[in-house]
């Protein structure tokens, strides 16, 4: 188990140098990396200043020593300075950061108990009606767009019946009920996708269990067909969907950056649309280096979680 | 999905007119069944007067271009790391699918967003980028397949026979793994739609002058009061497109691997 452990954990550390590698070598990638902090249309820019500029961001050092001052800097927790806002890119992920999380978390559990539940229905009545219509709105929510989803939700419940607000979050000072409002939209979309993926998950461990011996025996004694489900099968079903949080929380990660930017949702997604429009490369590179901190962390987390339910794994 | 592949292909003849060109006095024509639309304009037209139809058709012919390069190159680098993954095994393998395992945990749109800025929107940077994010996941599945196949007797008998690595793999291990391929290709053209319609969107895509589905949603969206349709229309082709590839896929899979069907 140690042994396991700390082969993850250096896996881990290595997969974190790796983005950071990845970050910094597709940022230099253009024909000239003046242009990850200018925009290449900020005209009226004389070539003295743009000289100046680069010396001042250190882009005429070697690649090399220009790596290895980010890196340094990034590790003791500075990220440099939003080159757009003119404030510490710490600073503003701060302020965003908690707006994303709070999103996610209602999406979370929007997503989880509703598509766990209905994965269990969907196996044991499998074939009937209700089987086929959970998994149709699933393969649906699969080949839909979450951008797209979410202008078709502002239309009908903002445009065309007027109950829920087209955008933004409500402020500290709003009433609940107006805060809540704010979030209805943004969180359905959000755990759209993570929905259709606990659904298909328990439902297919769930059928695998439900084949299985101890399920049969169980049966056999004429143990109710409630408690089969729930206390037999449903327990043993759920280490899948369980260790599956990575994956949730990468569709987290693409589906938060379009879910922010429709509904002008003040979050750090949407703060990444913008500072690549802005050719603000500190805050980007800021906002990727959070979220593959996150992924990482959670995949860690889903790896050891998984050992401990599954002793083949600890011991292979 | 045939009639997309080929409404794509002959967009030039069927379009009845041209993308890209408005005429202002037609601007915000709703569709054809709908108050005050008219079967001059079948979907309506935008804020300027461009027929939406047409616009759809060409959006189509990107769509599948790009998917279909992307998923072609990204196929092409993941069948070959699985399969020498898979096949040789030790090392290599664990040094591959390490690099897979890395792949997997770059969040996509954020890496692409990056190069929007350092390298700047174009055609080609969409395509590599989905190529790109699309080999790794491709590349496990395979290794898997080989690995159970490159113990098998045919294998064993080629090798004693002498056949050299590249033969083993290029006769032997590649057709037998032809059918995840196939499936996976398929599977991933329609995800690769999404990506591609989700970069137009945010405007880190194709250049804007190109019509892409994904960018006439994002144009639609300041005109969601009135003329809504500007944005639906686009995400209906893309549902339905993504929708029919999945399909395909599941189907071929059936087909193919009758094993897999069984719990899902």
């Amino acid at each position: 188990m140690r042994k396991f452990f700390i082969r993850r954990a250096i896996f881990a550390l290595l997969t974190l140098w790796g983005i950071t590698f990845v970050v910094f070598g597709l940022s230099r990638l253009g024909p000239d990396p003046l242009l990850i902090y200018v925009r290449d249309d900020s005209y009226g820019i004389s070539e003295e200043t743009l000289q100046k500029l680069r010396v001042k961001w250190g882009l005429d050092r070697p690649l090399h020593i220009q790596y290895l001052k980010w890196i340094g800097a990034v590790i003791q927790g500075d990220l440099g300075q939003s080159i757009a806002a003119q404030r510490p890119v710490t600073a503003i992920i701060g302020d965003k950061l908690p707006n994303t999380l709070q999103l996610a978390a209602v999406a979370w559990v929007l997503a989880s108990i509703p598509g766990v539940i209905l994965g269990v229905l969907s196996a044991v009545k499998r074939a009937t009606i209700w089987d086929y219509l959970a998994r149709t709105i699933a393969l649906a929510g699969q080949a839909t767009p979450a951008f797209w989803l979410a202008i078709l939700m502002i239309i009908v419940f903002a445009v065309k019946l007027g109950w829920l607000p087209a955008a933004t979050k409500a402020t500290a000072v709003e009433p609940f009920k107006v805060q809540f409002a704010h979030f209805v939209m943004p969180a359905l979309v959000l755990a759209f996708d993570p929905w259709a993926t606990y659904l298909r998950l328990t439902r297919s461990s769930m059928l695998e269990v439900l084949d299985s011996e101890f399920v049969k025996l169980a049966r056999a004694k004429g143990v109710s067909a409630g408690v089969v489900i729930w206390k037999h099968a449903f327990r043993n079903a759920l280490i899948q969907p369980l260790t599956v949080s990575a994956l949730v929380l990468a569709s987290f990660i693409t589906g938060s950056v379009f879910v922010e930017a429709v509904f002008a949702w003040p979050g750090i997604g949407r703060l990444a649309v913008q500072a690549s429009l802005d050719n603000d490369f500190p805050v980007l590179a800021g906002v990727v280096l959070v979220f593959g901190v996150a992924y990482v962390a959670m995949n860690f987390l889903a790896d050891i979680a998984y050992a401990f339910v599954d002793p083949r794994i600890r011991f292979n | 999905m045939l009639v997309i592949v080929v409404s794509a292909v002959f967009a030039p003849v069927i379009a009845p007119y041209e993308p890209q060109k408005g005429d202002l006095r037609a601007r915000h024509i709703p569709p054809a069944w709908l108050a005050g639309g008219s079967t001059a304009h079948l979907l309506g037209t935008d804020n300027l007067g461009r027929d939406m139809f047409s616009r759809l058709l060409y959006g189509a012919r990107i769509s599948l271009f790009v998917s279909g390069v992307a998923v072609t190159f990204g196929l092409f680098t993941g069948t070959l790391t699985g399969v020498v993954a898979g096949y040789f095994g030790g090392m290599v393998d664990e040094i591959l699918m390490r690099l897979v395992d890395l792949w997997a945990s770059l969040p996509f749109l954020l890496i692409a967003l990056i190069v929007a800025i350092s390298v700047g929107p174009s055609l080609g940077m969409v395509m590599v980028l989905l190529a790109v994010s699309s080999w790794s996941s491709g590349s496990r599945n395979i290794r898997g397949e080989v690995l159970s196949l490159r113990t098998r007797e045919y294998v064993d008998m080629a090798r004693v026979m002498n056949a050299s690595n590249v033969r083993i793999i290029w006769r032997h291990l590649l057709p037998n793994v032809m059918h995840v391929v196939i499936v996976i290709t398929t599977l991933r053209t329609g995800a690769l739609i999404i990506a591609e319609a989700g970069l137009s969107f945010l405007g880190v895509g194709v250049p804007a002058s190109v019509p892409t589905w994904g960018l006439m949603i994002a144009q639609g969206q300041q005109f969601l009061t009135t003329t809504w349709w500007m944005s639906i229309m686009p995400g209906i082709a893309i549902l339905l497109t993504v929708m029919s590839f999945n399909f395909l896929g599941d189907w071929l899979r059936d087909r193919f691997d009758p094993r897999l069907s069984q719990l899902d």
